[in-house]
């Protein structure tokens, strides 16, 4: 197998380089209110994550990301129009004037409403809403726990709190929807108080009765095991990291603000970098724990976070030559050109739905013949052979259903080949 | 590899002692099956062996707790994770991550097992298992009986040498808990793993025991080989129920040794007729029609163009697979749940299109994790309530679960109250409506014998009132012990619809013990045998 398909086999892309490649359409996305070019930037996010996303329950909400985007359009072109409508000159409609005492008189609800000012509400809900699209194409390409999971040993604990949170919302809704659901057999009352008596209580209750099982069952595997290492590393640890993240805080604060003094710039930040990076090392030697299967990070990776680094590159290098093609005029009101260096800029950002790999489904390959997997099954110990024959999809209500006549029937017997 | 010394344990709230004074040896690679009542320290015991109890549960122990040489007191349940892997009930609410493949990982990853072991393992516990195919599902997609594979081989991987199950067929239709079975003894036999199993439902381990220990309702614990022991307990499975009736030596713990010794009594009830559980009341009359009923969630149809007739005054039991569409048929049938198509008339109404005060009054349905209908604080409260909602005279709900349960406290909380206690309260509240039908979905969940005879005469004695009782359940001998018609259930469709005798006798699956025992003779319950057996003794000259 030559070097190249190698690399190129199914598997789920490093977790960051998708957060990188998001993150550099969505910067590109913030330099520009060029409706064409957030356009651009929608459908290469669409592209990509239709050609590389998996079949997991993460993967399935790019839709609702989009509508969310829509919401954001509605809402800030309908506030637009309702506070603020009336700059500019091309007046399209009015809408009924709404008094206000003289107290408030910066705010005006109601009146004219011009088409430079409805145009820069969408453009400016439009780049709002790419923003939002961007990020939601990574969480739907990356899962997100993959992600804490490539998290420095020091900071093991947090990212591991992190990930049962991420469980537990979904859990916390399911239950509250079968709590909801009893509800009703028992008559439904009116009242709202009841409502948050109803709900609430169950649902709390049954989260930490959740809870606690969880952390009982986490604790019996293993979580938490401090091996060998003694207790003044372990604060040093704590103490180094700590300090460090405060010097990244404050150093970046220095840097960012410009009427900051200067030692509290680059000096406390490098201080920071050094101190918390002093303190994962120390951390990371002594956690006793090693990754299962831990993400590569190899040339499909280099591509697809180096493609969403260079369309934020291409924006910001147009933005400082060229910043009208970017930000298209509203006074005068004219229609946006679609510049070309942008433009082939962000298509650069389409990069990744040849260069990432495929990933692999979750559902067993259908390929494979019957036969081959009853004659797998028959060379299993008889205890093994009550098991499926065929895995259903996952999206089938019981994904033990099989046909009655499996259960009765004997078990696959195996056929010599 | 296991052993107690003189262990007492006692919570802190409680008076008295869960455990007292036991002092067991449970050797390497046993299987030593846990039995007693519910509330009797079952799952104490077990997690009592990887130091859950006291160090994580809070309470007294007294005495000592070895575990393959490593006593509890010194170590924390997480510096005995290489020793010891516990699966809980629920396996669900403990699994961390949310890939099977990563979750088989997680216990390795915690006690730093290097990546090419731990690679090996994976693979070889997947096909251990043989949950190979699922490697890369999400956990929520699996069904029960693959969850708790998932979940076992989760704690094998760590290659602990004691494995310790809390009820691990509990939530499982007849067939995944065979699965889930079938690798526990696989373990046992091929690996010489110590396997500790906590199970209410002994008709379905107890032939694959080697030690049983029978905790107490006093706390103290019997430790011995499975037909002594069982020969005393308070819980005993049909099988054994049968043996100790006919006074059998060496008392049968599977239905084959039984069927050994069965046939002198095949002979003698082959002149017999079962009695019949109920003289068929007006069979024509209808309490419940429902036609053509279609439940759909998004492309996936649950309930598939389902017509069945309920008369008043029979008790049907609701069988089929996990997923097979029965929950949601009931939830259909009450009016709460969706229903895409079909229709549904009791007494000329249709629950569906009913405001949801009046369909509880046509139908009432105990849901299947039953505390979901009750959020006050007591149970005096929980009733009172009850009686304001169904405009009764206060004290009414109250007097109704006196006669069921008697003797449950009215200040208590109903989480504090045991499973069997906690169900019949929330059976009282829909009762209280006083509707013609009940439909109960899961109830036997977590109930030991006694609660579930317990529940049976309850369930008949509604049915005896004119009401008709519709339950869901995957237990067997429940089936066989309450109800007098069976409607299966498979993909969303009716696939059986009878008389209980009928429709389980012949069926691999659903047959209840004595019915194995006695195959051909139509038999069904200790009970009915013990009438009979008596009745023929009494009409003998």
């Amino acid at each position: 197998m030559s070097r190249r398909r190698a690399w190129s086999l199914p598997r789920p892309l490093h977790p960051g380089a998708w957060w990188i490649w998001a993150l550099g359409l969505a910067t590109a996305a913030s330099r520009t209110t060029n409706p064409l070019l957030l356009i651009l930037v929608v459908v290469v996010a669409g592209v990509v994550v239709s050609a590389r996303r998996g079949d997991a329950p993460w993967s399935t909400g790019f839709r609702a990301y989009l509508m969310m985007g829509l919401l954001v359009i509605a809402i800030r072109v309908g506030f637009r129009m309702l506070l603020d409508g009336q700059h500019g000159t091309h007046v399209l409609f009015t809408l009924p004037h709404l008094p206000l005492p003289e107290a408030v008189r910066g705010i005006q609800i109601g009146g004219p409403v011009s088409a430079e000012g409805l145009l820069a509400a969408l453009y400016d809900g439009m780049r709002l809403a790419a923003l939002l699209i961007c990020v939601g194409a990574a969480n739907v390409l990356a899962n997100p726990k993959r992600l804490l999971k490539s998290m420095p040993g020091a900071l093991h604990e947090v990212g591991v709190a992190l990930t049962v949170a991420l469980t537990f919302a979904p859990q916390l809704v399911e239950s509250g929807k079968r709590v909801h659901r009893a509800r009703r057999l028992r008559g439904e009352q009116k009242r709202r108080l009841r409502l948050v008596e109803q709900v609430l209580i169950p649902v709390m209750t049954d989260a930490l009765d959740r809870s606690l099982a969880l952390a009982a069952a986490m604790d019996s595997r293993g979580y938490g095991r401090v091996g060998l290492v003694a207790r003044r590393t372990r604060v040093l640890t704590g103490l180094l990291v700590l300090v460090g993240l405060l010097g990244l805080c404050v150093g970046s604060y220095g840097l960012l603000d410009t009427t900051a003094p200067r030692p509290l710039g680059l000096p406390i930040l490098a201080i920071g970098l050094a101190s918390a990076g002093a303190g994962f090392l120390l951390g990371g030697r002594r956690v006793q724990r090693t990754r299962y299967r831990p993400d590569p990070w190899r040339i499909p990776e280099w591509c697809v976070s180096a493609s969403g680094v260079a369309v934020a590159a291409v924006l910001f290098v147009t933005a400082s030559i060229d910043p009208d093609a970017l930000n298209p005029s509203l006074q005068p009101l004219q229609w946006p050109a679609l510049p070309v260096v942008p433009a082939l800029g962000i298509l650069l950002g389409l990069l990744p739905a040849w260069v990432a790999p495929p990933v692999r489904s979750s559902r067993p390959a259908p390929s494979r013949p019957p036969a081959t997997a009853a004659a797998d099954h028959g060379r299993h110990p008889p205890a093994a052979r009550q098991n499926e024959i065929h895995p259903p999809s996952p999206d089938a209500p019981s994904p033990d259903a099989r046909p009655l006549a499996a259960q009765t029937a004997p078990p696959p017997v195996a056929t010599p080949r | 590899m296991i052993s107690f010394e003189h262990v007492t344990v006692r919570y802190d709230e409680a008076a008295e002692p869960i455990l007292r004074d036991v002092h067991l040896t449970i050797d390497e690679g046993e299987l030593a099956l846990v039995v007693g009542t519910t509330g009797s320290g079952k799952s104490t015991l077990l997690r009592a062996i990887n130091g859950l109890v006291p160090h994580f549960t809070g309470g007294h122990l007294q005495g000592r707790v070895v575990v393959g040489g490593r006593a509890t007191a010194e170590n924390l349940p997480r510096e005995l994770a290489d020793v010891v892997g516990v699966v809980s009930q629920d396996p669900l609410s403990g699994f961390v991550t949310d890939v099977v493949e990563d979750e088989l990982a997680y216990s390795m990853e915690q006690v730093a097992v290097a990546p090419d072991i731990m690679r090996k393992r994976v693979e070889e516990t997947l096909d251990l298992l043989s949950i190979a195919e699922l490697r890369a599902r999400p956990m929520r997609t699996l069904s029960g009986g693959q969850q708790q594979r998932v979940a076992i081989a989760a704690a094998l991987t760590g290659h602990p040498r004691v494995l310790v199950l809390d009820e691990p067929t509990s939530a499982l239709d007849p067939t995944g808990a065979e699965e889930v079975l079938a690798a526990i003894t696989r373990l046992v036999h091929d690996l010489g793993v110590t396997v500790v199993i906590a199970e209410h439902r002994l008709e379905r381990v107890v032939q694959y025991a080697d030690l049983v220990l029978h905790v107490r309702s006093d706390g103290s614990v019997d430790t011995g080989d499975p037909a002594t022991i069982l020969a005393g307990a308070d819980v005993a499975p049909p099988v054994i129920q049968l043996g100790r009736l006919c006074g059998w030596t060496p008392l049968p713990l599977s239905v084959r040794d039984a069927r050994r010794q069965a046939a002198a009594l095949r002979g003698q009830l082959a002149t017999l007729t079962p009695p019949a559980l109920t003289p068929d009341a007006a069979p024509n009359a209808v309490a419940l029609r429902a036609r053509n009923v279609v439940v759909r969630y998004g492309d996936v149809t649950a309930v598939r163009e389902v017509s069945v007739d309920l008369h008043p005054g029979e008790v049907v039991a609701l069988m089929g697979r996990n997923g097979s569409g029965k929950s949601s048929l009931l939830w259909a049938l009450q009016g709460a749940g969706t229903r895409a198509a079909g229709s549904v008339d009791v007494a000329g109404t249709d629950p569906g299109r009913a405001t949801p005060a009046a369909a509880r009054a046509l139908v009432g349905l105990v849901p299947q994790t039953a505390a979901d209908l009750l959020y006050l604080s007591t149970v005096e409260g929980e009733c009172r309530q009850a009686d304001l909602d169904a405009g009764l005279a206060p004290g009414s709900t109250r007097a109704l679960l006196d006669d069921l349960v008697p003797g449950i406290d009215g200040g208590q909380h109903p989480r504090d109250l045991s499973e069997g206690q906690r169900l019949s309260l929330a059976l009282v509240v829909q009762l209280s409506a006083s509707p013609s039908i009940v439909l109960l979905d899961e109830p036997t969940r977590g109930l030991d014998y006694g609660a579930k005879d317990h529940l049976a005469q309850v369930l008949r004695g509604l049915a005896d009132d004119g009401r008709t009782v519709v339950v869901a359940t995957h237990d067997v001998e429940f089936v066989a012990a309450a109800a007098e018609r069976v409607v299966v259930m498979a993909e969303g469709e009716v696939v059986a619809d009878g008389p209980t005798a009928e429709v389980v006798i012949a069926s691999p699956t659903f047959a209840p013990q004595v019915a194995r025992i006695l195959f051909p003779e139509p038999w069904l319950t200790v009970p009915q045998v013990a009438a009979a057996l008596a009745h023929a003794r009494a009409t003998a000259p």
